[in-house]
């Protein structure tokens, strides 16, 4: 019986079959790249080798870390880039237009069957589609453009099942904080998850992403997602090129020894995750009366549209708590226009929202926009390890959307329930 | 020889690696790599000398400045019970020695932070100098045993482009 995570192994090996353990080298069908660990790092590497990237084609340049420039060495690192692009004939080329995890899929670059590669540890948001990606460094990435091949070790599939559908206001961010608390942030061990369960295909493609993009948070190499008919209609809508034999790689199969996982999304509660892990989550309520100073909504996890339009559904009405600031850092310039051709943005802004640049902005740290010591954060983000947003001594929690914007109404962690129904 | 750094705390990327000097030369990124969990790292570590990690080294992001700072800064090898695999492809890409400890860190007392030790690189072995005692590792498989002996990813593909 073979996997999914096998199948698409198997195919980009050449491959009839492969088994669990078997260490193979896999053609790559894409690789992304991004202006921190991209042309910067790949180019002299590449130099070196005297080589140009194997096909120009399968490559994919995305500018969203140093998003906007603020010094010389950014400006230096965006002009290298820009640079490296043209002299390499890189058509897919995405300047400054949101986040390479949310902007390429939009795009139509990732469709079912796919083996892809990215510079960044949230490559495997390109699961939710049914290809096989993971992220790699910068060494390993020049390796692949050189080449066109990186060898992988077949991955055991752990099997997380959602059964029954999510309540009103609790999105795939709580399934995936929850699953942080149970399985660990090395639960993933590094093999291939994949989710599955009514209340996973119950979600939209931008949801069924913030799943596989947390996959790197529980230290999974992939997190994939059988392709299904929401996936296909998401692929053709980008303008995608969905192939004739994607429904092949609607499997379901579990790993010989079963492992798998099973959560009852009906019975989930809103969560939230304490400094400094992801796996520090429980029930927002287990955190009500702490005050918080920022509310975040960003990142490719936490700020596409329907993350936008999460946070408007209980911002509408409403205003900002005295004493919080509410940044909103749309994942992508799609995603942000989308949300002020309906609307959402206007909300979010009465609301008392301020807007940063589409790009990785406080999430990765490396702008001008930082935490400050002791201050209190509620991001909708992946990551809050130690100091990654700031100050060593800032306090990052973690929550979806809805409870960030709850909470910035009431200016402390909040169950959105409370808000809404109470 | 040099001296064992034990973290009894989970290392990730970014502790390693702060983004605020992500866009710094290598040398200035190095002096804060690890500075959020220990400050005088940096400053005091000396070429040979050994990290010991628990579970999940090197967790989070995929920037190989985590594992690259710890090579520049001599670092001989990193042992840990258990590595993030983005962080352990990256460091054997780099020619950083990684070794996992099949056992948990508590079944060995003697592994103190300070202690003085070295690593049999070709026998997968922590050398405690100061009680006169191997601990066995698990050996890397042999082709990326390969990839590091060549120095990384890089000198590996100059081998076989034949780039002299």
């Amino acid at each position: 019986m073979t996997t999914l995570a096998q199948k698409l192994i198997a195919d980009a090996a050449g491959r009839e079959n492969v088994a669990v353990g078997d260490v193979v080298v896999c053609h790559v069908s894409l690789a992304m790249i991004h202006d921190s660990g991209g042309p910067r790092r790949v180019k002299p590497i590449l130099e070196k080798l005297n080589r140009k990237v194997w096909d120009a084609e399968r490559v994919v340049v995305v500018t969203d870390h140093y998003v906007p420039v603020f010094d010389d060495q950014t400006r230096a690192i965006q002009k290298l880039t820009r640079d490296w692009v043209y002299d390499q004939e890189i058509k897919n080329f995405y300047e400054e237009q949101g986040i390479c995890h949310v902007v390429v899929p939009e795009n139509g670059h990732i469709v079912p069957g796919m083996f892809c590669v990215g510079g960044d540890s949230h490559s495997p948001t390109g699961g939710a589609f049914g290809a096989y990606m993971f992220g790699v460094g910068a060494t390993e990435m020049a390796g692949v453009l050189a080449t066109g091949e990186i060898w992988v070790k077949v991955p055991k599939t752990i099997m997380i099942e959602w059964r029954n559908s999510l309540s009103p206001l609790v999105t795939a961010k709580d399934m995936m904080l929850k699953t942080c608390r149970s399985i660990g942030l090395g639960g993933g061990r590094y093999q291939a998850i994949q989710y599955a369960g009514q209340a996973v295909y119950n979600l939209s493609m931008q949801e069924r992403m913030t799943m596989s993009n947390m996959a790197a948070e529980l230290g999974a190499q992939a997190g994939l997602i059988a392709p299904d008919e929401i996936t296909a209609g998401y692929i053709k809508n980008a303008g995608g090129r969905l192939p004739e034999d994607w429904q092949s790689y609607r499997i379901e199969t579990h790993d010989a020894d079963g492992e798998a996982l099973r959560f009852d999304a009906a019975s989930l509660a809103p969560q939230i995750a304490a400094p400094h892990s992801p796996a520090n989550a429980d029930d927002a309520e287990a955190f009500r009366n702490i005050p918080l100073d920022i509310a975040y909504i960003g990142a490719c996890t936490g700020a596409k549209y329907v993350d936008l339009k999460a946070a408007a559904t209980v911002l509408s009405g409403r205003s900002v708590a005295k004493g919080v600031t509410l940044k909103v850092a749309p994942a992508s310039l799609l995603d942000q226009k989308q949300a002020e051709a309906d609307g959402t943005m206007q909300i979010l802004e009465e609301a008392g929202a301020q807007f940063l640049p589409t790009s990785c902005g406080i999430c990765a740290g490396y702008g001008t926009d930082r935490l400050l010591e002791d201050q209190v954060c509620l991001s909708s983000t992946a990551r809050n390890f130690r100091g990654r947003m700031g100050a060593a001594n800032s306090k990052v929690y973690l929550a979806s959307p809805y409870t960030v914007a709850a909470s910035a109404i009431t200016g402390e962690m909040t169950d959105p329930r409370h808000l809404m129904e109470g | 020889m040099g001296r064992l750094w034990k973290f009894e705390e989970t290392i990730d990327t970014d502790v390693l690696a702060p983004g605020p000097y992500m866009n710094s030369p290598l040398s200035e990124l190095a002096r804060h790599c690890l500075e959020a969990v220990r400050p005088e790292f940096a400053t005091s570590v000396k070429v040979g000398d050994v990290l010991l990690v628990g579970e999940d080294m090197g967790v989070g992001s995929s920037r190989e400045q985590a594992a690259e700072v710890l090579k520049y800064l001599g670092i001989q090898a990193v042992v840990a019970t258990s590595f993030a695999g983005i962080f352990y492809r990256n460091a054997i890409n780099l020619g950083l020695p990684v070794f996992v400890l099949p056992s948990y860190l508590a079944d060995f007392p003697q592994l103190k932070d300070g202690a003085q030790v070295s690593v049999d690189f070709d026998g997968a072995k922590l050398k405690l100098i100061d009680f006169d005692k191997d601990i066995n590792l698990e050996p890397l498989p042999n082709f990326l045993r390969d990839l590091v002996a060549d120095g990384g990813l890089v000198p590996h593909l100059e081998k076989r482009f034949a780039v002299s």
